[in-house]
């Protein structure tokens, strides 16, 4: 069981939380104008990391805010924790050097907001 | 004098205090600090069980939790244990234990035929014989089995002791109390911070409680008592007996299994629970978990009287039980020369040491000899005799790379070996916490090597088997372990000096050669006891290519036991590794997993054994009125639903009955208050709604109600419920019983992280309210006398719309909405007036024989109008489209989650699985829920399903089955025949509209 830092409440167990899959994707802002292909993108397609992977938790047993946890799927290991909104460079995994990051295939920019991704484990 | 086996030697014993015990129906005495194991050896019992699959004869092997054959039933009645390692048990007073495993006695057992017939019980047996016919894996196959195996019996009545769950927090927990562990922990205690120690044993000093070391000059329990002493002193330092540590999760939790009153007996009166299960969350672990001491694999290993060589040494030094009157002993090392030594002063007969090894010329063999002890290398055990007992040996010299015998065969009279093939660190809380291992060549075991979490290793379960590195490694990690958490300065006081014999290396020699190949005679070379899993059985698998170590373990089942391999591990991966000609590293490891010894359940359970403090239970204020006025009630998540309400007499069909024609003839009455509800305000609220919803929100008037889908992004269906404008910024928004917590997650998802710009508050009300439902054609007369100041006529309180009010005295929002299709109003009240209404409603109701009703009831009602239930109709993977419910999808209004994946070309498709009706052939036959639809009755193998049936139920208004599915093209195909399979019977069913009642609504206004 993963112990989570909120960054409202702090270090409360894993059941206080739900996981909220892969952070920094933005739903697009005019879905119409996309393609299948690159709607699809947003909707299903998902890296699948092998090493520090940014990701959205919320606190739904606590104070309901969602944020982001970058967390090391080899080890389970926490690297960061931060709230919506930000995204800090993460710090060398503390007790294993961070396992080799996959690249996923280069995805189009699926919306105008969408940041630069993959940058993760780098 | 019945304990002919007890010296006058052992240092934890207490003679004088004579305890009484009966084992398989025989009585014996011991002594106080005997465990079942020391107590059967001081009265030369060595036959303790029957092995699992052969039915072999077998005996006590270890003396610690690692053991895999003495695994007895301890007592009888409801406090009766299965699959306990009589290693483990603490003797007291009336003890009785029996062997398991055998029929009808350990010493003749019937199944022993097996043993006989064992050339077919080989790797992969189970899965090579119990194949076909399918039809016997339930009737004559597994209850076989069941019956021939199995380790103990479970006690059929209810557990009558009490268990505990602890949770705490620590900085350093240390795992383990040998010299290692009690190192770390008097320097991590010192250092102020909060320290946790446990170990399985009763006492603290782990192997230094076996062994005759010597510590500063002084025998090594003089510095336990001390380091024991200062702990205990300690505020800052909880310490834990009889606490076995089994599971090491994510961020150091690690869960501990404390038995607090076994050792009084089942039942004595301590005022204590009787086990405790603690949840640990540590800043940094120390692992003192010691190791394991390895068997040799040699001719028929296995027999009783067979014991490795440090169990040997501990039941002397520590219970003064001697295994035998002449003991050999075997070995490839020089630890089991120690054990020769104190085995002789102990009183005990070993004329002859056999050590594979060429050469013997370390300290210990030598002090050895000069106890007058033959030392035989470069040979090794080729057979072994006799058979409840073991009765001889026979050896010879053996070609160092263990293929054949090279001289002459010797016989040597004993009744016991002691075997020791080396030693394995006790990696297994290290492995589950995901640290790395490494093979080590020089020491052949493997090694911590990069640990996962805040961890340190140290001592033998680091491959530092020497006391003076225990004491070393133990006090500096003790020390670094606290500082790491803002304790101390991470400089450890010198350790005292430990008396450190040295000793020379190991020699591998995985298989020991008899007269015949492995495996083509009758002499077995046995690698798990448990399992009965042979070094023929190992080799035989990866003839038939299981290389994997994985598929190796599971073929042959090799450490798959209770003891999970804790001796047979090492030795099968590197007989397969000899097999493939591959170096042990390249062949891999298997991954241990929790628990590290077996817990029982009571122990898991905790509290919530008896069932009630399992999970929370969520009741609704009229939870009372309704248990009073016998209700049936099923469980709805945490919710207890009230399900049917029985008359005398009545069951749940006739009840349903009943209850179902009052509602459309008269009035009927829901407790509907486990609805999710959600309070939603803001100046963004409406614009929020129209994002989430299907439908448009925007102009929805103040005081009017909307019914609602939510999708996913991917355009299915995830949620539902009716949510009303309560004013320009407010909503009160419904939900799905079970669907209540995500759908507030996910609406928090979206205003947080999507569109924080907009400015809404959720808050989560569904315990705020109490809401009945009121409905049927003399809902409206009710309702007026309930609330005589409010207006119900159609004209002033028409359909989807609510109104606030005073009912039956108290404040209230009564909602004009319905899920049965007839005349209703849903009524929301403050939680604590819910009963009160309740029961007016049911005063003022008497008159229109107001009859309350439940979910089934409620089911069959919505069912009859074609109403779908969010998770029985849908499974996630349905859109509005494929649920007949176009119109619920807004055409104009913009962007909605989820609305893009319609046009996606599958889900788009248009002979998707859809929603239909189904009526059956015979309208008396109702449907089993689940059962799959062909369009055709007779079918090539294997037939294509189209759908299946999602509710089904018998319409007492109707006086048919109805039943709605999910048909693939079904919308396409109203009146067509298709057909239903249920378990071989097939119905003949026809595809019609889901809305069996009243499909023109013109009920609904009453």
């Amino acid at each position: 069981m993963l112990y989570i830092k909120c960054p409202w409440c702090g270090e409360r167990d894993e059941t206080e939380y739900h996981y909220g899959g892969e952070a920094h994707i933005v739903r697009p802002e005019n879905p119409d104008e996309l393609t299948d292909a690159e709607w699809a993108e947003y909707v299903f397609m998902r890296t699948n990391t092998k090493g520090v992977h940014r990701e959205r938790w919320v606190h739904s047993d606590g104070c309901r805010r969602w944020f982001n946890v970058a967390r090391n799927t080899v080890t389970n290991e926490i690297v960061s924790v931060y709230k919506t909104g930000e995204k800090p460079d993460l710090p060398e995994a503390a007790t294993t050097k961070p396992a080799q990051v996959k690249k996923a295939p280069a995805k189009k920019a699926v919306a105008k907001k969408a940041p630069a991704k993959k940058k993760e484990g780098a | 004098m019945t304990e002919k086996f007890r010296t006058t030697q052992g240092t934890r014993v207490d003679r004088s205090n004579v305890i009484n015990f009966t084992f398989n129906g025989k009585s014996y005495t011991g002594a106080k600090g005997d465990t079942l194991a020391s107590a059967l050896v001081a009265n030369g019992v060595h036959l303790v069980g029957r092995s699992f699959k052969t039915h072999r004869p077998r005996g006590i092997l270890t003396a610690g939790s690692e053991e895999p054959n003495a695994i007895i039933q301890l007592e009888t009645g409801p406090r009766s244990e299965p699959n306990v390692r009589a290693t483990q048990v603490e003797l007291y007073e009336g003890l009785t234990a029996k062997s398991v495993n055998c029929w009808p006695s350990v010493n003749f057992d019937l199944a022993a035929v097996n043993s006989v017939a064992s050339r077919i019980f080989v790797a992969g047996f189970y899965y090579k014989t119990f194949m076909d016919p399918k039809s016997m894996w339930m009737t004559v196959y597994e209850p076989i089995i069941r019956r021939m195996a199995g380790l103990g019996v479970l006690p059929r009545e209810k557990d009558p002791d009490t268990y505990d769950h602890m949770n705490e927090f620590c900085e350093v927990m240390v795992v383990g109390a040998g010299p290692a562990g009690l190192s770390a922990a008097l320097e991590a205690g010192r250092s102020g911070a909060r320290v946790v120690l446990c170990d399985e044993q009763p006492e603290f000093g782990g192997s230094l409680l076996n062994t005759k070391q010597i510590i500063d000059g002084k025998p090594a329990q003089e510095w336990v008592d001390a380091a024991v002493a200062e702990l205990e002193a300690m505020d800052n330092v909880r310490l834990l007996k009889r606490a076995n540590a089994f599971g090491y999760y994510d961020h150091n939790y690690i869960t501990v299994h404390e038995r607090r009153t076994d050792h009084f007996g089942p039942g004595a009166k301590s005022g204590l629970s009787k086990h405790r299960i603690w949840h640990f969350r540590s800043k940094q672990v120390v692992l003192a978990t010691g190791s394991h001491e390895r068997p040799l694999v040699f001719a028929d290993n296995d027999r009783p009287g067979i014991m490795l060589a440090n169990a040997g040494q501990t039941y002397a030094n520590r219970y003064g039980a001697l295994p035998g009157r002449r003991g050999v002993i075997f070995t490839n090392n020089d630890s089991a020369y120690s054990v020769a030594i104190d085995l002789v002063d102990a009183g005990m007969d070993i004329p002859t040491i056999i050590d594979l090894r060429e050469i013997a010329d370390g300290d210990l063999p030598n002090a050895a000899r000069q106890k007058g002890i033959e030392v035989l290398t470069g040979s090794g055990i080729v057979a072994t005799l006799g058979r409840k007992r073991v009765t001889g040996v026979e050896v010879a010299t053996v070609s160092s790379d263990g293929s054949r015998i090279t001289g002459n065969k010797r016989k040597i009279d004993c009744d016991t070996i002691l075997t020791s093939g080396g030693w394995n660190p006790a990696v297994h809380l290290f492995s589950q916490s995901i640290g790395k291992l490494r093979y080590d060549e020089e020491k052949i075991c493997f090694v911590p090597n990069i640990s996962a979490q805040n961890e340190r290793t140290v001592g033998a379960c680091k491959g530092a088997f020497d006391l003076q590195s225990a004491l070393d490694e133990g006090a500096a990690a003790g020390a670094a372990a606290a500082k790491d958490t803002g304790f101390g300065k991470g400089k450890a006081k010198a350790s005292p000096k430990a008396l450190v014999i040295e000793e020379k290396a190991i020699k591998a020699y995985w298989v020991v050669p008899t007269d015949h190949p492995v495996g083509q005679g009758k002499r077995k070379h046995y690698v798990d006891y448990q399992h009965d899993v042979t070094a023929a059985d190992i080799m035989l698998a990866a003839r038939e290519g299981m290389h994997s170590v994985e598929h190796m373990k599971r073929y042959t089942t090799t450490g798959m036991a209770t003891d999970q391999g804790k001796l047979s591990n090492v030795n099968g991966l590197a007989i397969l590794s000899s097999q493939l000609e591959k170096d042990i590293p390249k062949v891999g490891t298997t991954t241990f997993r929790p628990p590290y010894t077996p817990v029982n359940f009571g122990a898991l359970a905790g509290r919530g054994i008896n069932g009630d403090l399992a999970d929370p239970v969520r009741r609704t204020s009229m939870y009372g009125w309704h248990l009073e006025n016998g209700a049936a009630f099923e469980p709805v998540g945490q919710w207890q639903r009230a399900w049917y309400y029985p008359k005398a007499g009545e069951d749940m069909d006739a009840a349903v009955t009943r209850e179902t024609a009052a509602l459309r003839d008269g009035v009927g009455i829901l407790d509907a208050s486990t609805l999710g509800k959600i309070d939603i305000q803001g100046k963004d609220a409406a614009k929020f709604l129209n994002l989430v919803y299907t439908n448009a929100w925007l102009k929805l008037p103040v005081g009017s109600c909307r019914y609602g889908f939510m999708l996913k992004e991917d355009g299915m269906v995830f949620d539902d419920g009716v949510t009303s404008r309560l004013g320009e910024n407010h909503f009160h928004m419904t939900t799905t019983t079970g669907g209540a917590a995500g759908v507030l997650d996910w609406l928090e998802e979206y205003l947080q992280t999507e569109w924080p710009d907009l400015e809404v508050y959720c808050t989560s009300v569904t315990e705020e309210w109490s809401t009945l439902s009121i409905g049927g054609p003399k809902a409206r007369q009710l309702l007026e006398e309930l609330a005589p100041e409010m207006d119900f006529s159609n004209e002033a309180f028409p359909f989807m719309t609510w109104r606030e009010g005073e009912v039956a005295g108290v404040p209230a929002r009564v909602f004009r909405i319905s899920f049965t299709g007839d005349l209703s109003y849903e009524i929301n009240v403050r939680n604590w007036h819910g009963l009160h209404l309740w029961k007016k409603c049911m005063e003022l109701g008497e008159k229109y024989d107001i009859t309350p009703y439940g979910t089934e009831t409620m089911h069959v009602l919505r069912a009859e109008k074609g109403f779908v239930i969010i998770g029985q109709e849908t499974d996630g993977t349905q859109t509005p489209q494929d649920l007949g419910m176009d119109w619920i999808v807004a055409k104009k209004k913009g962007d909605f989650i989820g609305r893009r994946s319609f046009t996606r070309a599958d889900t788009a498709r248009e002979d998707r699985k859809q929603l239909v009706g189904l009526v059956t052939e015979n309208p008396k036959e109702v449907l089993e829920e689940g059962a799959q639809l062909t369009y055709e009755r007779v079918n090539p193998t294997p037939a294509p399903m189209v759908g299946h049936v999602t509710s089904s139920y018998w319409s007492p208004n109707l006086e048919h089955s109805i039943a709605m599915a999910l048909v693939k093209d079904g919308h396409n195909r109203m009146g067509q025949w298709i057909y239903a399979h249920d378990r071989g019977k097939v119905t003949k069913v026809k595809i019609v509209s889901p809305v069996f009642y009243d499909p023109k609504g013109e009920r609904r206004d009453g």
